[in-house]
């Protein structure tokens, strides 16, 4: 789960790590307030999840509140990445000597969290990776020792930092570890985090995510940031379609119908489980067809809620026919998948044989679902036959039916191939 | 009604039983049977049959069978 | 750890318990371990003591089954909700046990990352979290792996090839691929789809190097994290005798940053982490990526082929 660029530093200021002098605003007189409190010039600054801000026209330098005022305007009504923003943040601008970059995530190969700290703050600690590895420093900390001070001063050290700044920046990267683990993030980064003509330092930019599955435990500081229950926080907005799917999941607690996404094809997929579901995407893509959508079946689901998915994908428009695929179940049982498909058919006014271009699903009381598919004429698989041959022969059916993509038919755009939908840090 | 792919079939010596009502509640894991004044079969329930045959082994032998739709075969004591 | 445990991880002596024995899937789990033939001495749910689960007795704390039973079991299935999970491999470490496999999903990475660190300081290795387990193919099976005893011994015939997966069905659907063309399998460990795991595919790869049975390799994979790099660099220093084919599902992800499907781990954030990028480090250290299951079997002949022939 992402934070905005103002919650994150109201995280950064109560662990007590300095900031440069700023306000959050809803509206374009809030921000002209701001403004004038801080007297002096200021930088507004659009707070969306999405990366890419700058290039968007989401940043904006402001000499009087007046001006600020006019900026904030501009910003409030500008989409960036899909989102709206939630509000702009009044940021003074002060003189900067030096920008620097300290960030921690989780080593997946060390599994462990790590420091990764840079005198190239300011812009991508990526490319910084890419032009100028040996300016970054690196350094694993324990999880369950106390933390101590000595993990960051030796990161800060090995890049050649040394004097009152090697002083002053060891307890802010520190700092940054303790609220890392206290708060169950997955990143905390401050970039730039900036050297002042005076000496000192603030955080200029923050970006902070937190772990979906600590969400719970972090109760305490969502309520605080006033972060609701309801607020996923993901990547992209999630379509009327994914909101219904979300729905049929959650109404009923036996078994998974997850992660529905929207694409825009013409082949409906009821697919599990997940590693199934991924292959089997890819699978249907490298044989040519056009996906109306992705989920991922799973853990044996209901009869009622393996119908309810399919009556979903049934019935989006530009859907000819859906693929019933998995990988060989143990949990799931094929009956019961065979029953929920074929019942969606049934209810929507349709004949399961010509409906339901393929089903491939081995496993778990396999005998008794081809029973159930063979006498409603169903095509099916066991396990001889691959799942990417059942995908190749699934696109080819509906090549047969219909050639071309469906229309897509809501507001919100549903997920493309082609089009990335966030970008990380960014320099503002 | 019976279900699309499953039915029960009661004999009516039991339909007034309370007491096996009961058993047949408490044994089904996806909830077919309430107990009322006697044995009543919830039919939105029916297809969710798991072919577990608890409920035959909780009712008299020969009372209750699971009648499965899609091949004429049924569960039975 | 006796000498058998540096060579397999699970054998026909292999004796453990399981933890939260008394929850749903838990006790469908022993059942299809014990059929299978594991050996099962014991299972902890707190405040359950003294019930049994398919004759396999229950007991408070871990502690007081090794008491009991008389000896520290070789290794744990964990199978307890997600806020309870880090006590229960916590409790089994501290008792001795060397071999712990996290079935529970949702774990947050804080508390994976504290387990595998204790872990190591204490020398046990974990597999998981979010994890099916590990199976020896006809011998013994530790976890869901494969389901009930007859559909495991169903896709998993005994034989030379070793699988790890980061998916616990692709696990099954690989080995049952193995299996019908006539290569068995001879471990398959699914290793969990989280961000953070216990043991890497590097880090296993050393039990197979050992184990004579074992003449190939093949992995599933999917976009997200390092450990495919961290692989290939394990493979070539140490110059492995084994043979390996990979398959990478998600490769769609790739025009998709930030957005999460499949498991937990499955993400991608940054260039390192895409399909790609993964394919390209796999192919440089002369493992070969195939694009479809089915082609699996083929591929590795053709490597173990060229191996015999060189």
């Amino acid at each position: 789960m992402r934070f905005y660029e103002y919650e994150s530093r109201r995280i950064l200021a109560r662990e007590g790590i300095p900031l440069s002098k700023h306000g959050f605003a809803r509206s374009a007189e809030e921000a002209k307030r701001v403004a004038a409190e801080i007297e002096g010039p200021v930088v507004i600054k659009s707070q969306v999840l999405s990366g890419g801000r700058m290039k968007a026209g989401g940043v904006k330098f402001a000499d009087t509140p007046e001006e600020a005022e006019a900026h904030a305007r501009e910003i409030l009504q500008l989409e960036i990445g899909g989102h709206m923003p939630r509000g702009v943040l009044v940021d003074a601008r002060a003189a900067i000597k030096q920008e620097y970059y300290a960030g921690v995530i989780y080593d997946g190969v060390r599994k462990r969290p790590t420091f990764v700290f840079s005198d190239m703050g300011g812009i991508d600690i990526e490319e910084v990776a890419d032009t100028n590895p040996e300016r970054i420093g690196r350094g694993h900390f324990s999880t369950i020792l106390p933390h101590m001070d000595f993990r960051a001063k030796d990161v800060i050290a090995s890049i050649g930092i040394t004097g009152s700044e090697l002083n002053r920046l060891t307890p802010i990267l520190s700092k940054l570890a303790r609220l890392f683990l206290k708060y169950d993030m997955t990143l905390a980064e401050i970039n730039p985090l900036a050297q002042l003509e005076d000496g000192t330092f603030v955080a200029v930019d923050a970006h902070m995510d937190l772990e979906n599955e600590a969400r719970p435990r972090q109760r305490e500081l969502l309520e605080e940031l006033g972060v609701g229950d309801e607020e996923t926080r993901e990547a992209r907005e999630p379509t009327e379609f994914e909101i219904r799917g979300e729905q049929i999941d959650a109404v009923d607690h036996r078994g998974v119908a997850g992660n529905v996404t929207e694409f825009d094809g013409n082949l409906g997929l009821v697919i599990g489980a997940g590693g199934g579901s991924l292959t089997l995407f890819d699978a249907v893509r490298r044989h040519g067809g056009k996906p109306a959508n992705y989920c991922e079946i799973g853990g044996n689901p209901s009869v009622s809620k393996a119908k309810n998915l399919t009556k979903l994908v049934l019935e989006k428009p530009g859907v000819d026919k859906i693929a019933v695929m998995m990988s060989i179940v143990s949990n799931t049982r094929v009956d019961i998948v065979a029953r929920g498909v074929i019942k969606a058919c049934l209810e929507l006014g349709h004949d399961p044989a010509e409906k339901i271009a393929v089903f491939r699903i081995p496993g778990a009381w396999e005998e008794e679902g081809f029973k159930i598919l063979e006498k409603y004429g169903v095509e099916y698989y066991d396990r001889s036959v691959s799942m990417h041959e059942a995908a190749r022969r699934a696109v080819e059916k509906v090549g047969a039916a219909s050639d071309g993509a469906g229309p897509s038919v809501d507001e919100h755009p549903p997920a493309t191939v082609d089009a990335g939908t966030s970008g990380e840090g960014e320099a503002p | 009604m019976p279900g699309t792919f499953i039915d029960v079939e009661l004999d009516d010596s039991v339909r007034g039983d309370r007491e096996l009502a009961a058993k047949l509640e408490e044994a089904c894991p996806v909830d077919i049977y309430a107990s009322g004044e006697g044995v009543e079969v919830v039919e939105e329930n029916l297809d969710e049959c798991v072919l577990c045959e608890l409920c035959i082994k909780a009712a008299p032998p020969g009372k209750l069978r699971v009648r499965k739709l899609y091949d004429g075969t049924a569960l039975e004591a | 750890m006796s000498d058998r445990e540096h060579h397999h991880l699970i054998d026909e002596d292999t004796t453990f318990i399981v933890q939260g024995i008394t929850g749903r899937e838990a006790v469908n789990l022993t059942r299809e371990c014990l059929d299978y033939g594991s050996k099962i001495v014991g299972g902890v749910t707190p405040g359950r003591r003294g019930r049994d689960v398919h004759g396999v007795p229950v007991f408070d704390s871990v502690a007081q089954l090794v008491e009991e039973v008389g000896e520290v079991p070789d290794g744990s299935v964990v199978t307890v909700p997600p806020a309870f999970t880090r006590d229960a491999v916590f409790e089994a470490i501290e008792a001795g046990v060397a071999l712990i496999v996290i079935v529970t999903e949702r774990i947050p990475r804080q508390d994976v990352a504290q387990m595998v660190e204790l872990a190591t300081l204490r020398g046990a290795r974990i597999i998981g979290p979010n994890c099916l387990g590990i199976i020896r193919p006809g011998v013994a099976k530790m976890g869901g792996i494969g389901g009930p005893a007859r559909d495991a011994r169903k896709a998993y015939e005994p034989g030379s090839i070793g699988v790890m997966s980061r998916s616990g069905g692709m696990t099954t659907e690989i080995s049952s691929t193995l299996s019908a063309a006539g290569l068995g399998v001879s471990t398959a460990i699914s290793i969990g789809g989280d961000a953070i795991i216990g043991s890497t595919y590097a880090e296993l790869m050393s039990l197979f190097e050992a184990d004579e049975q074992t003449e190939g390799i093949v992995i599933y994979t999917e976009p997200g994290g390092r450990m495919e790099a961290q692989l290939a660099e394990w493979v070539v220093e140490n110059e492995s005798r084994l043979p390996i084919v990979a398959f990478m599902a998600g490769r769609f992800m790739d025009e998709m940053p930030g957005m999460s499907f499949g498991h937990a781990g499955t993400i991608v954030e940054g260039r390192a982490d895409t399909a790609a990028e993964k394919i390209n480090r796999l192919q440089s250290a002369g493992i070969t990526v195939a694009e479809e299951i089915s082609e699996i079997p083929d591929l590795m002949r053709e490597k173990l082929g060229q191996k015999a022939t060189a």
